[in-house]
């Protein structure tokens, strides 16, 4: 097992360097004058813009810009942003909110999703099947935005059972209704993958031999199938999980969250170079470190891999 | 090959199947176990209604191999099926007939009653060991749940008691390979493993639906010898599904032989294969490839069984055979005596029987 | 071999007649689709959108860039059959208008990816060995980066301009989403082609000396292209989805282009006192996201035998 995580770990390493490479190539290959807007309405004298590129190495050709940058990084400095707030502060505060978030969304998917799924699995064709199937592609062919803003305007502004936005502290039962519209898709997801998987497992034949050997129904259903077709359920999760640190950016647009998707998107708007990159390139590792994770649980899992 | 342990075994053994007969509901009718009575089951499919099962019956008794024989779509392993309760109820039906154990009907008894004979009175070992043992469970764990969910017992003495079971098929060092998967096993280990499984609670009838077909020649041996000392030990029923004459040969007692889901054939091994009675069974045994017909051509039976959802009228073989006729095509022939102890479902067997 | 089955392989004239025509796997896919209320459902649905993009005179003869201050915020009404947005302009109008863009984004981008993701997939799968290596590498360095992180990022370095001519703003939207989109796609087929290469018919036809385009064109790809199918028609719907994401955030198409996300996104304002504004464009992104996702439920279940 440890030969197989340094050899993924290894692995890793161009696929970081390309990636981050590739966003900061697309946010310094940027046109535009980063120091717009800084010195209020008039363009800043050049004597300043001057100072401001040479400080942020913005003069040098990309892949030294790069260099240097990675250099930094890998000590732990994610350098500071155009306005002078170290990224990594910053990123910190907002790791705390969007994990939170993320965590709530996982645990609402996970739960009403599995028990959506087995329900519709074990009832095949009958009425709570059909009700899962439609009310989940219902939830996945309405855009999330669409979702959020629909919740947010009935069940905060009209009926006012939530806050309509979410406040710095992020309490969590401010987070509970963007948590439901986070994890809305997945739970979708979960809940046909689980069914899907369900179904087909019940015709196994080891769930045949399960009811020969004189088990109840329930035991081979609860037991034999169950566990099967809950592993690549469980692992769908897992990388859900990194994905929804990434895709939180919509939701907490709606929700005025406080979170790591709305510092990208503030950093983009402003033309915040290095406080992209760095937002991002965390990003990007805690993805896939979320995959590597996956992928190991998978193989813990299922005995098939795991044992030789 | 090693055998069992001297007779002692066999009779501690016989005296457990006595010992659990005696506690169980079910005592045998005079050596009887299991009389499948007049057995139709069909299938309701999109493209029709398939006739899988048309009226069959026969018998078993203590200590006795029965062989069913067949091609693929006969209704052989249908009716195993049938016998455990393991088909799916929606599309299957059975519109009528009987199968009774020790005289009670399995098909009318409530659900809940008909789940405990399973394991404990009648148990099944199926064809592809692979699939058919859960793959993400220990085998000891799958053996001992036997004991767990029937017995009561806790884990541990389940467990011990899988070692046990697991030696007695002579599985190789056991104790440390209970805590293995099915995917670590050989094709041979793991069929090994069903068959403990099957016999944990000991059964009075055990159904084995093609236990070597997946396996190839050499294991195959050691599987049917294995089958055959257990049953001898055990005094159990033993019902052989097959399609593979070579294995029937060796191990059973009797044959049935199966086509378009009725028994056109009935005979004591040895009388069947000297001189078969149906011309189905005799197109079988002349198509097994011999030493003496090389560089001749191979005899077959021609053409391709039934759709089941569309049998000829008259006899289900009538479109293959030699002898047919054109009484064949109107009157079905019915099982009856040609010789006694034999039965055979044709107008002419006479003539198959003699020539 | 005692085997009762070879007794039966010889001599097949000797059938008797009537029996069923052969079907091969696509047909018999199609007659399982054909059956499938849903499937002519959702064909239904894109045929009338595909309508309302190539012809949307024959919707409407409004402009959907007329402006009418007058009558801004206009509950639905005879002249106007979905009301008037905050700036005036019909709803119905540019509902029917913004079908083209979803659809162009849509089909171009599925194209894009299909072409791209299935060369790379069968030149990693097919080949292996430093093919796969390089391929996987870079497959994987694409993958890392969040699907709508990096389309916001790509859209924000290149950014649509008001007045743009319309093809140019349309194909950095589908550039963008391709871009990201690929590698998906690319690790599908690699996987699909992986399981296809080991079979006999492959074998056989290098045996017989076919050339690679051969087995590739001829054996390869008719095998392994139905999971790809399938993925991408759902992908399509999520690629609309994606759009109207990208047009919500103010990245996506701009005036004037009219895209159902723009519509979206200027409705949240005046949620609370005309919902009508937002209602509409949202119900026809849904069907048509809706439509999309039948389609592929559909021929995945035409295409997997174990759903009889």
């Amino acid at each position: 097992m440890g030969k197989y995580i340094a050899r993924r770990l290894i692995q890793m390493i161009p696929v970081v360097l390309g990636a981050t490479f590739l966003i900061y190539a697309m946010v310094f290959a940027l046109p535009g004058d980063p120091t717009a807007g800084k010195c209020g309405e008039r363009p800043c004298p050049p004597a300043y813009v001057a100072k401001f590129k040479e400080e942020h190495n913005l003069n040098d050709p990309l892949l030294v810009q790069y260099g240097k940058y990675m250099a930094k990084l890998v000590q732990g400095d994610l350098g500071t942003n155009y306005y002078g707030i170290p990224v990594k502060e910053d990123l910190q505060k907002r790791y705390q909110v969007t994990g939170k978030l993320a965590i709530m969304a996982i645990l609402f998917e996970t739960v009403i999703g599995i028990f959506a799924g087995v329900l519709a699995g074990i009832r095949k064709g009958r009425f709570i099947d059909n009700l899962v199937l439609v009310s989940t592609l219902f939830v996945i062919a309405v855009p999330i935005f669409v979702i959020g803003a629909t919740l947010q305007y009935y069940l905060g502004v009209k009926l006012g059972l939530f806050p309509v936005t979410v406040s710095a502290e992020a309490t969590t039962y401010e987070l509970l209704l963007p948590a439901i519209v986070l994890g809305s898709v997945s739970v979708a997801y979960v809940a046909r993958l689980t069914r899907t998987n369900l179904v087909e497992n019940l015709r196994a034949d080891y769930v045949r031999t399960a009811v020969s050997k004189g088990l109840t129904k329930r035991r081979a259903m609860g037991v034999h199938a169950l566990r099967n077709s809950l592993i690549p359920v469980v692992t769908f999760i897992g990388a859900d999980f990194g994905g929804l640190l990434g895709g939180a950016i919509v939701t907490e647009r709606i929700f005025n969250i406080q979170g790591v998707g709305g510092y990208i998107f503030r950093s983009i708007s402003a033309r915040d170079g290095i406080a992209v990159v760095s937002a991002v390139t965390v990003l990007v590792l805690v993805y896939l470190f979320a995959n590597l994770l996956v992928d190991l649980l998978y193989g813990v899992l299922d005995p098939r891999i795991s044992h030789d | 090959m090693t055998t069992t342990a001297p007779s002692d075994a066999a009779t501690t053994r016989g005296e457990a199947r006595r010992q659990a007969t005696a506690s169980s509901a079910y005592k045998p009718k005079d050596g009887c176990l299991l009389e499948v009575d007049d057995l139709f089951v069909e299938f309701h499919t999109e493209d029709g209604v398939a006739k899988a099962i048309n009226g069959v019956s026969f018998n078993l008794y203590q200590g006795e191999t029965l062989a069913i024989l067949g091609e693929s779509g006969s209704g052989k392993s249908v009716t195993a099926q049938a016998i455990m309760g393991i088909l799916d109820m929606p599309p299957a039906r059975i519109p009528s007939g009987q199968v009774r154990y020790c005289g009670q009907d399995l098909l009318t008894m409530p659900e809940e009653q008909r789940r405990k004979t399973r394991g404990p009175e009648i148990s099944m070992v199926f064809q592809d060991a692979l699939s058919s043992l859960n793959p993400v469970f220990p085998v000891g764990w799958q053996i001992a749940e036997m004991f767990r969910q029937h017995r009561g017992m806790n884990k541990s003495d389940a467990l011990e008691r899988a070692v046990k079971l697991m030696q007695r098929v002579q599985i190789p060092a056991a104790k440390e390979r209970v805590k293995a998967y099915p995917h670590q096993f050989s094709g041979g280990m793991r069929q090994r493993i069903m068959i403990a499984m099957a016999i944990a609670l000991d059964p009075a009838v055990l159904i084995a639906d093609e236990p070597t077909t997946a396996l190839d020649v050499t294991v195959q041996a050691q599987i049917m010898a294995l089958l055959q000392e257990l049953q001898e030990e055990r005094q159990m029923g033993l019902i052989l599904i097959t399609h593979d004459l070579g294995v029937v040969a060796d191990v059973a007692d009797k044959i049935a032989v199966m086509y378009a889901g009725r028994i056109v054939e009935r005979a004591d091994v040895y009388d069947l294969y000297r001189q078969p009675a149906h011309p189905y069974t005799k197109g079988l045994l002349e198509s097994i490839p011999r030493l003496d017909q090389k560089g001749q051509t191979l005899t077959a039976i021609g053409g391709l069984p039934p759709n089941l959802t569309r049998i000829p009228p008259g006899c289900a073989f009538n479109p293959r055979c030699p002898y047919a006729q054109d009484i064949c095509t109107k009157d079905r022939p019915e099982l009856r005596e040609v010789l006694p102890g034999r039965q055979a479902a044709c107008h002419f067997s006479e003539e198959v029987l003699h020539g | 071999m005692t085997d009762a089955t070879l007794a039966v392989s010889a001599d097949p004239t000797a059938t008797h007649a009537g029996e069923d025509a052969s079907r091969s796997l696509a047909s018999d896919a199609w007659r399982h689709l054909r059956r499938n209320p849903l499937f002519w459902i959702s064909v239904v649905m894109i045929v009338a959108f595909v309508l309302m993009a190539l012809v949307p005179q024959l919707f409407t003869s409004t402009d959907p860039n007329e402006a009418i201050l007058r009558q801004a915020r206009e509950r639905p009404n005879a002249d106007a059959w979905f009301g008037r947005d905050i700036q005036g302009y019909d709803i119905y109008s540019r509902c029917i208008y913004g079908a083209r863009a979803s659809i162009l984004v849509g089909v171009f981008t599925t194209l894009a990816t299909v072409l791209i993701g299935g060369f790379a997939g069968i030149m990693a799968g097919f080949y292996g060995g430093i093919s796969d290596s390089v391929v996987s590498r870079i497959t994987d360095i694409f993958f890392a980066i969040p699907f709508l992180l990096g389309a916001i990022l790509f859209m924000a370095t290149f950014p649509n301009t008001v007045n743009s001519p319309y093809a140019v703003v349309v194909l950095k939207v589908v550039l963008a989403l391709a871009i990201l989109g690929w590698p998906s796609i690319a690790r599908l087929m690699r996987s699909s082609v992986l399981q296809v290469k080991p079979n006999d018919y492959v074998q056989a036809a290098r045996a017989l000396g076919a050339t690679p385009l051969r087995i590739i064109r001829s054996h390869v790809l008719p095998n392994s292209m139905a999971p790809v199918i399938v993925v991408s028609t759902i992908n399509l719907g999520a690629y609309i989805a994606a759009e109207a994401t990208l047009s919500f955030l103010g990245l996506g198409l701009v005036y004037p282009a009219v895209s159902w996300g723009v519509m979206i996104s200027d409705a949240i304002v005046a949620l609370r006192t005309t919902p009508h504004i937002l209602f509409f464009p949202s119900l026809f992104l849904s069907l048509a996201v809706l439509a999309f996702i039948m389609l592929g439920d559909a021929v995945r279940d035409a295409y997997d035998p174990k759903t009889r």
